[in-house]
């Protein structure tokens, strides 16, 4: 048992020092909860390249129809295929066995993906696949390093590579890293792409907290609110003390 | 009719006296500044966690299969549900940041001298049931964080030579944190808990009023009624209870009844909290990834440790204590000799001047090498162990110790400025 | 200490204000308790309203759905036993269905939007057990009537259009739930063109 700990311990050591965050470092993700348009194209990619393998365990169709303003019908004709009901949570029906013999590992839940992650490494990380043989899937990942999983949105922005041109670099001719580049084999053009990835991105930060926008909108309200309070409350408080002063 | 109902009630239990007694006549220095805030947050804010704790529980479901799945269940599903989930883990953190102001005020002003060290005591058990159930309650949502934060917790009690490890396994009630441990903590978080410290703030009340309540300057405001005292006639114009004049052998003085001078100042304090309270639950419920962390919104998964774990904000600064000392079971003997610490400041503190304005320059040195140290403790809490912040949590937990080694010394013989007759 | 005399009227008028608005303020902090206790998002969905495929009911048949964790019955209705709904009104207690048991258009003889489809919720109205389908038994239940529902848990008696008996212990005529038709094959129950 005191074996145990001691290794929880050193466990615990090894891995706080390795927080040293990502990398390279992340793209601010273009998004905005109130772009319904974007939601509403981020909710497709989701279900056509995403929810084969990953699952929105915590989410219902119904929610997602409602807050985007899908109607119901429309949502159930262009985002639903295996006939579950508007009201059931977002799944698919991989086994997490099945999950971990391909891949590896099991395909996380993304329901809070946004939430733990941040949307910013979810912009970065759907941007930085490359080609490398070496990898099962014939690709890694600059933000998550042999990273299970394949490139999925390949079929939109082509198979990307890293790029390398030669520069003189003082005096000397060398081949510098220049960023990923596509072999524009994909849908996407490197803007569309992009773009495409923020919606996907958008939609996931919306799923991490549904009511992130009905939450301002309550709290600017009540700030107001409480803004009133305060100062009636000040008021009173200097009234009455008028006695002692 | 009305009058007569309430003084047959009356006669049988006095509550409009001892309304009088503890709220309208009860007798407060009149130099409360806004330090003295926090005690009534502190209310405030417990009032919070019981109702939205109580409402919580109504569709938590205390399972290691149910749990994280419940939380989303409150945060999506019920009406409401995420703002009553908000309110309650911005209220914990919170709780701390009130609840740790109201300590510092009491450091300041030396409300832990005699004759209130009882009091003090009572506070110190609160804080300590406090941690206890902010920790077992962070264990419920069943995330991350929540199991491998208890993970680490837990194991600081595998430390103790000899019983250790039993005493984990018997904390657990399994070889790892299960579903037995969520249960018993889950019952300990809503109910034992609760109860306990709901009974020490009603102590911690009683005791207050019964030696009354310091001031920033530091001096009595009741006296002796021996013909001594000048009353001007501020101090004749208002009434206390009878039971705070000792029926005429007292005279207080500079003082104001609580209502409605003091309700009135509170609800400032209130709107100005509230105002700051709801500005986290509205637009920041993660406090930055400090209130709610993000790893826990990411299930609890015993084959896979997070990249970083920290205990949450308020434990950290006990936390880079524990981990400044490298013997692992005199890191925790640290870590409790530093609360210790502070509930023996009664004793420790051998001044007779109560206030930091009229005590010397070391002490108000020490006080600020206190804070400083205890704010950089927390800081380091958070961030890894790596060899230098290891160094400076040792330096932080030296001069931490420190300022109660100092103390202890100088406070006998202090060069303490005059105190003042009355109240300024 | 000012000596300056209290403006009373300043002092009350703030006293009030600051607990009308405080008030206010309570009673808002107190919606999302009372919110938090209407029926969840799961609820709702799991009382959403379901579709039944009558395409393969034949004449006579009672097909039973679950809606709200009642048994709907869904029964298609030969010309016959419509016929002889009018037989046997002395008999019943509410032959009109003046009792609001049925919405609006289920407010006829047949109780029902097409007298063929008759669609009730299979619980009877005296203690929720669940009557028997007769469908050519029940004149030993009543005399000169075929087919009905007959509870076997205190012998409540309703016709072939729920109407009740009289002299039996349920009050009133079985419930009829609110559908629609979304086509000539499937029925949406708990759901009706008012409230889509």
């Amino acid at each position: 048992m005191m074996k145990k700990l001691l290794s929880a311990a050193a466990l615990l050591a090894s891995s706080l020092a390795m927080a040293a965050g990502p990398t390279i470092p992340l793209d601010k993700a273009p998004i905005d909860l109130t772009d319904k348009a974007s939601l509403q194209n981020g909710a497709k990619l989701f279900q056509n390249y995403c929810l084969g393998c990953h699952q929105m365990q915590y989410q219902r169709y119904s929610r997602t129809f409602r807050d985007l303003d899908i109607p119901e019908d429309v949502g159930m004709a262009n985002l639903m295929f295996t006939g579950e009901k508007v009201g059931d949570h977002i799944t698919n029906n991989m086994s997490g066995k099945d999950g971990e013999k391909w891949f590896g590992a099991t395909p996380p839940d993304l329901t809070n993906v946004a939430r733990v992650r941040g949307p910013d490494w979810l912009y970065t990380y759907l941007r930085s696949f490359y080609a490398d043989p070496s990898r099962p899937f014939g690709v890694n990942n600059d933000v998550f390093p042999m990273v299970g999983m394949p490139h999925v949105l390949q079929e939109l922005q082509g198979l990307p590579y890293k790029a390398y041109e030669t520069r003189l670099v003082d005096g000397e001719s060398k081949q510098v890293y220049v960023g990923i580049k596509t072999d524009g084999t994909g849908e996407l053009s490197t803007e569309e792409y992009d773009r495409a990835v923020a919606d996907l991105v958008n939609y996931l930060e919306y799923v991490g907290e549904p009511t992130k926008l009905e939450s301002r909108e309550l709290g600017v309200k009540v700030m107001v609110f409480l803004l009133i309070f305060f100062v009636l409350a000040y008021l009173l408080k200097k009234e009455y003390w008028r006695d002692v002063h | 009719m009305f009058k007569n109902l309430m003084s047959w009630i009356e006669y049988r239990l006095p509550f409009m006296d001892k309304m009088n007694l503890h709220v309208m006549q009860y007798p407060a220095p009149k130099n409360f500044n806004f330090w003295y805030f926090f005690g009534s947050l502190a209310i405030l804010v417990l009032v919070n966690q019981i109702l939205t704790g109580i409402w919580l529980t109504m569709n938590y479901v205390p399972s290691a299969e149910g749990a994280f799945a419940s939380i989303e269940y409150i945060m999506r599903d019920v009406e409401y549900g995420w703002l009553l989930r908000y309110m309650h883990s911005t209220g914990a953190s919170a709780f701390f940041v009130v609840v740790y102001l109201h300590m510092l005020r009491g450091m300041m002003y030396g409300s832990y001298q005699k004759p209130r060290e009882l009091l003090w005591i009572f506070g110190m058990l609160i804080f300590l049931v406090l941690m206890a159930e902010a920790f077992m309650g962070y264990l419920l949502p069943w995330g991350q964080m929540s199991f491998w934060g208890a993970q680490v917790i837990i194991g600081i009690f595998g430390t103790i030579p000899f019983i250790g490890e039993d005493l984990t396994l018997w904390i657990r009630g399994d070889y790892v944190i299960s579903g037995a441990t969520l249960n018993r903590f889950f019952a300990l978080h809503v109910i034992a808990l609760p109860l306990v410290l709901v009974i020490l703030v009603f102590l911690h009340i009683m005791a207050l009023h019964e030696v009354g309540s310091n001031n920033p300057d530091g001096i009595e405001i009741k006296r002796d009624n021996d013909g001594s005292v000048e009353q001007t006639d501020a101090d004749t114009k208002f009434t206390f209870h009878q039971y705070f004049t000792r029926g005429g052998k007292k005279v207080i003085v500079d003082a104001i009844p609580f209502h409605p001078y003091y309700t009135v100042k509170d609800l400032v304090g209130v709107a100005g909290f509230l105002l700051v309270f709801a500005w986290v639950i509205f637009f920041f419920p993660e406090g930055g990834g400090f209130f709610l962390e993000p790893p826990n919104f990411e299930a609890a998964n015993p084959l896979k440790t997070p990249e970083h774990i920290a205990p949450v904000w308020y434990f950290t600064p006990f936390y880079a204590i524990l981990r400044a000392i490298p013997h692992p079971f005199m890191g925790a003997v640290a870590m409790f000799a530093a609360i210790l610490a502070l509930a023996l400041l009664p004793w420790l503190d051998r001044g007779k001047v109560r206030s930091v304005r009229y005590r010397s320059g070391l002490h108000k040195v020490n006080l600020v090498n206190f804070c400083i140290s205890f704010v950089a403790l927390g800081i380091l809490g958070v961030l890894p162990a790596t060899p230098t912040y290891t160094l400076l949590s040792q330096l932080f937990s030296f001069t931490y110790f420190g300022f109660f080694v100092l103390l202890f010394f100088y406070s006998k013989n202090e060069a303490t400025k005059p105190l003042p007759v009355r109240v300024t | 200490m000012s000596n300056a005399p209290v403006d009373q009227g300043r002092r009350r008028f703030l006293t009030i204000a600051t607990s009308v608005v405080g008030g206010v303020g309570a009673v808002g902090a107190a919606v999302p308790f009372i919110a938090s206790w209407n029926p969840s998002e799961k609820a709702k969905q799991a009382g959403a309203a379901v579709s039944a495929d009558i395409s393969k009911l034949e004449p006579g048949q009672l097909i039973r759905v679950e809606w709200r964790g009642k048994p709907v019955w869904i029964v298609k209705r030969p010309q016959a036993m419509l016929d002889a709904l009018a037989n046997h009104e002395d008999k019943l207690r509410d032959p009109e269905s003046a009792v609001a048991q049925q919405p609006a258009y289920a407010q006829n003889r047949y109780r029902s939007k097409k007298p063929e489809i008759f669609v009730a919720v299979g619980i009877c109205t005296h203690l929720g057990c669940s009557p028997t389908y007769l469908p050519s038994d029940f004149s030993a239940q009543v005399e000169g009537v075929t087919s009905g529902f007959f509870c076997p848990c205190h012998g409540s008696k309703f016709d072939m259009a729920g109407r009740v008996f009289q002299s039996v212990p349920a009050p009133s005529n079985l419930m009829v739930p609110p559908y629609m038709y979304i086509d000539d094959n499937t029925i949406l129950i708990g759901e009706d063109e008012g409230a889509a």
